[in-house]
């Protein structure tokens, strides 16, 4: 006895190959809803911002009145930012990355710090800003300063640093380790000399991209309390300095409606520099993909 | 050429002479500790956070009841009379904001990540994943930006009642960017359900519509359900959107036109206002920063939790 | 279903005593001049072939022979490589298959498949074989539930699971969930059943029970086989096809395949100088 009617299946197909074209359309919109935004948020941004974007914007410190504000003072801040943030979180990732993918054996302690990088990256950016009031402006006494943003900046990444470093590093294969201790090398030896080497165009592509995270994050700058009229560059780590997104969020939430066309210039400024950072990452990424 | 003179040392006398040097010896026994040094450091940051929170908030409820800040439904710290810090309101507000973003993006991710697991051709795929990147890097003043001059006048042609500041606007832009999140992190679930399982589907006759719905998302069902989670973290925790566009307003009701205020927005009110080092606002901004911390970090674990319970064995 | 009405070829089978007796089969599959090349290779060469009712067609060959390629083509499943065009004909039931109107899905609805890798769905017993007719739209539960006996039953499994039908697929060993495999596709109740390698992940035990099943199932199917095994071929094979690179070289009954092989290549081939 047959239980399936072929003339009733025969019925349903069409009937399942449309709902199959329908939901494949519809399902194809919903990934252009995101395209589709990128492109619309862009264009606003340029159309709005590229009337400001003149020389004199690139090199006026922030003025009171809309036609006289300039980025200078907040790009070269955000550059201070980063000769910060860049050495520490890179040092400090890499070193986590390799006791743990080199030397941390399976056990409580280490399965713990594992767990915590994971939820430390959970952590929401506004909280590190508390973090960084309370320790480096207070308790450390760097006040407002390159230093005390810098920081605080350092340890939001760290964890994606981490992370990128730990896959790299795990992408080097074990038998070019072997080659190395078959050789007599030591393990600092091998690490320094075989997988670093190998792993240092996943290591920088990741810290890329996380230093570019960095520089477009403001919540935490904002808790710190780093100033945004300033008028002059800071001087050393233990100056006051101001930074791009820093400046476009205090633009950006002034009444005139000219200032925000100065925010957008000020956001395609940031977006340069993203897309600049972005470039270089995906450049080392294509240049030095699938040696093995 | 002359070979080698008797006198020249071998290769292995030349490393016969460098073992067992101090300076070597020291190398290998001190980097691992450096090294382990540097690992601790991200823990200490996780104590230095959770010290730091707990021991200012300890302060703020010296002279703010507990039981009034968690079941309080007034927050006006600024009121000069009378300062009540009920936190519900500010709750209210950030899950407002969250459940708007979470309607807006959880149906565009999952079914993007369908769209680019189950049907899209290599090509395709090869255009767009790029672009979720970019989006997925745009930082998030920008988006506030973009919510504040673009989606609330917008939405304001469609709703008249609605007010410059509002939590619909913000709650559309934190959807759009976790939107990217949460399609990459759902499209890896689904790519990772093994081939075999929607090959044997499709040789039973299945459409790719069923083989996707029927096979792949139910396989796939608690990686995505994590990738959800952990957005949803994201979500509560965003803070520039909803200080730009949402507005400063506590509310404890239901309406999303009106202006609003979540738990970030109200540090960042305060970090960018005057209030002096020392007073109950100041250490009211540690109480809720320490709120928010436990909703997110109970966030995180559960999506942790629910990767690793129900992962499924193929 | 579209049964062809009359498709008979005449044919004599040569029995042990010589006797020839002239039997008519229909004819299921038809192949003329099938072409297949994955981008530049060209997999399948001019492959023409014939494929019987209620037969056991097994297609032997060296590993990268085609012949996986081959039983891919018969239910269209090779499109899931996008680089794969094809050229020729094959007649199913008298109907082109490679004809862009026939839809795949109505294709696999009458040919079933079952894979090397026993790939039950992470879902129960039950519903791992009420997926099919599902989908077809059976919603009835009592339906169901006979379907599902009868196709366990079909693939001599019920005994072993029938007190644990909710329970996932992945909790049994590989040649129950292999069995389970093949009552999934008995349970869209095909007309012809593709297995591709079926027991090469299997045991020796579980091997024995899925070529026993493969015997009854010929009762009611048309079943055609890839194997590498080529004792499991003579076993339980009507017919065999010996292909390399991408070709047949030899499709015949398979008494005389083995015993008497008319190609030196074949001969080669199945007393093991290469493979």
């Amino acid at each position: 006895m047959k239980y399936i009617d072929d003339t009733l299946v025969m019925k349903r197909m069409s009937k399942r190959l449309l709902y199959n074209k329908i939901w494949k359309f519809l399902f194809f919109l919903a990934t252009t809803f995101a395209l589709i935004t990128l492109a619309v948020l862009l264009y606003r941004i340029v159309t709005q911002g590229a009337g400001y974007l003149t020389a004199d914007f690139l090199t006026n410190f922030a003025s009171r009145f809309p036609a006289k504000a300039g980025i200078k003072a907040a790009l070269i801040g955000s550059l201070w930012l980063m000769a910060v943030v860049a050495p520490v979180s890179i040092i400090l990732g890499v070193g986590t990355a390799i006791y743990l993918e080199e030397y941390a054996k399976k056990n409580k302690l280490n399965d713990f710090i594992r767990m915590n990088i994971s939820n430390l990256a959970g952590v929401p950016s506004i909280v590190f800003g508390l973090l960084g009031l309370t320790i480096f402006v207070r308790t450390f006494g760097f006040g407002k300063s390159v230093l005390a943003a810098g920081l605080t900046m350092s340890l939001l990444i760290l964890p994606v640093i981490i992370v990128a470093a730990q896959e790299a590093i795990r992408a080097v294969p074990n038998e070019q380790r072997e080659a190395s201790y078959g050789m007599g090398a030591t393990k600092w030896q091998t690490i320094v000399r075989v997988v670093l080497p190998a792993a240092i165009p996943g290591i920088l592509t990741g810290s890329i991209l996380a230093l570019s995270r960095a520089i477009g994050e403001t919540a935490p700058l904002v808790v710190i309390g780093i100033p945004v009229i300033l008028q002059f560059l800071p001087t050393s780590v233990f100056s006051e300095f101001t930074a791009l997104p820093m400046q476009i969020y205090d633009w950006a939430k002034r009444p005139q409606e000219e200032f925000q066309y100065v925010a957008a210039a000020g956001i395609i400024v940031l977006m340069a520099v993203l897309i600049f950072m972005n470039s270089i990452a995906v450049f080392i990424r294509n240049k030095f993909q699938k040696r093995y | 050429m002359s070979l080698h003179k008797p006198s020249d040392p071998s290769v292995q006398q030349m490393i016969a002479d460098t073992q067992g040097k101090g300076m070597k010896r020291l190398i290998e026994k001190l980097m691992p500790i450096l090294l382990f040094t540097a690992a601790t450091l991200s823990v200490l940051t996780t104590f230095a956070i959770v010290f730091t929170l707990i021991f200012e908030t300890f302060e703020f409820f010296q002279r703010v009841s507990i039981t009034d800040y968690l079941f309080g439904t007034e927050w006006l710290p600024f009121s000069s009379k009378e300062p009540m810090f009920g936190i519900l309101p500010l709750i209210v507000g950030t899950l407002k904001v969250t459940f708007i973003a979470i309607i807006v993006a959880v149906p565009l991710g999952i079914a993007s990540a369908v769209y680019l697991s189950e049907y899209a051709s290599d090509n395709a795929r090869r255009v767009i994943k790029p672009i979720l990147e970019v989006l997925a890097g745009v930082p998030t003043i920008v988006y506030g930006f973009f919510a504040l001059t673009f989606v609330t006048p917008v939405l304001q042609q469609l709703i008249p009642s609605l007010k410059v500041f509002n939590a619909l606007s913000p709650g559309i832009v934190v959807g759009i960017m976790i939107l990217p999140m949460i399609t990459s992190l759902s499209e890896d679930a689904m790519s990772s359900v093994p081939q075999s399982m929607r090959e044997g589907a499709l040789g039973l006759g299945s459409t790719k519509l069923e083989v996707s719905l029927k096979v792949v998302l139910p396989a796939a069902l608690s990686g995505i359900t994590a990738s959800v989670v952990l957005a949803v973290s994201r979500a509560i925790g965003e803070t520039m959107i909803v200080s730009l566009a949402a507005g400063s307003t506590p509310k404890f009701d239901f309406g999303v036109t009106d202006s609003v205020q979540t738990m970030t927005a109200y540090i960042v009110q305060v970090a960018t206002g005057d209030a002096g080092y020392g007073t109950t606002i100041y250490y009211s901004i540690y109480a809720v920063g320490f709120t928010l911390f436990i909703f997110t970090l109970v966030m995180n674990l559960l999506a942790h939790y629910i990767s690793k319970r129900f992962r499924e064995e193929y | 279903m579209v049964i062809a009405k009359e498709a008979p070829v005449k044919e004599t089978i040569v029995t042990r005593d010589n006797v020839i007796a002239p039997v008519q089969k229909n004819i299921v599959y038809e192949t003329r001049g099938l072409d297949l090349w994955y981008g530049e290779h060209h997999g399948l060469k001019n492959i023409n072939l014939d494929i019987y009712e209620n037969e056991v067609t097994a297609i032997i060959g060296p590993s990268g022979c085609g012949k996986s390629t081959y039983l891919k083509t018969l239910n269209r499943m090779v499109e899931l490589v996008p680089i794969v065009r094809t050229s020729g004909e094959i007649l199913y039931r008298e109907r082109n298959i490679l004809s862009k109107d026939y839809a795949v899905e109505e294709l696999r609805t009458h040919v079933g498949m079952v894979f090397q890798k026993p790939n039950p769905f992470p879902k129960s017993i039950y519903d791992n074989i009420a997926y099919g007719p599902r989908i077809h739209g059976i919603k009835n539960k009592k339906i169901l539930d006979e379907i599902v006996e009868k196709s366990l039953r079909g693939a001599a499994i019920w005994d072993e699971v029938k007190d644990r039908l909710n329970q996932n697929a992945y909790g049994l060993s590989g040649g129950q969930q292999q069995r389970i495999c093949i009552a999934r596709c008995l349970a869209i109740e095909p007309d012809v059943i593709l297995m591709d390698e079926p027991t090469s992940a299997l045991d020796p035990i579980s091997t024995l029970k899925v070529e026993e099943l493969v015997q009854e199932l010929k009762e009611k199917y048309s079943i055609v086989i890839v194997t590498h095994n080529m004792q499991q071929a003579a076993r339980i094979s009507n017919r065999t096809a010996f292909f390399l690179n991408g070709e047949v070289i030899e499709y015949d009954e398979t008494d005389n395949i083995f015993q008497n092989p008319s190609d030196q290549r074949t001969e080669d081939y199945i007393s093991g100088r290469f493979g």
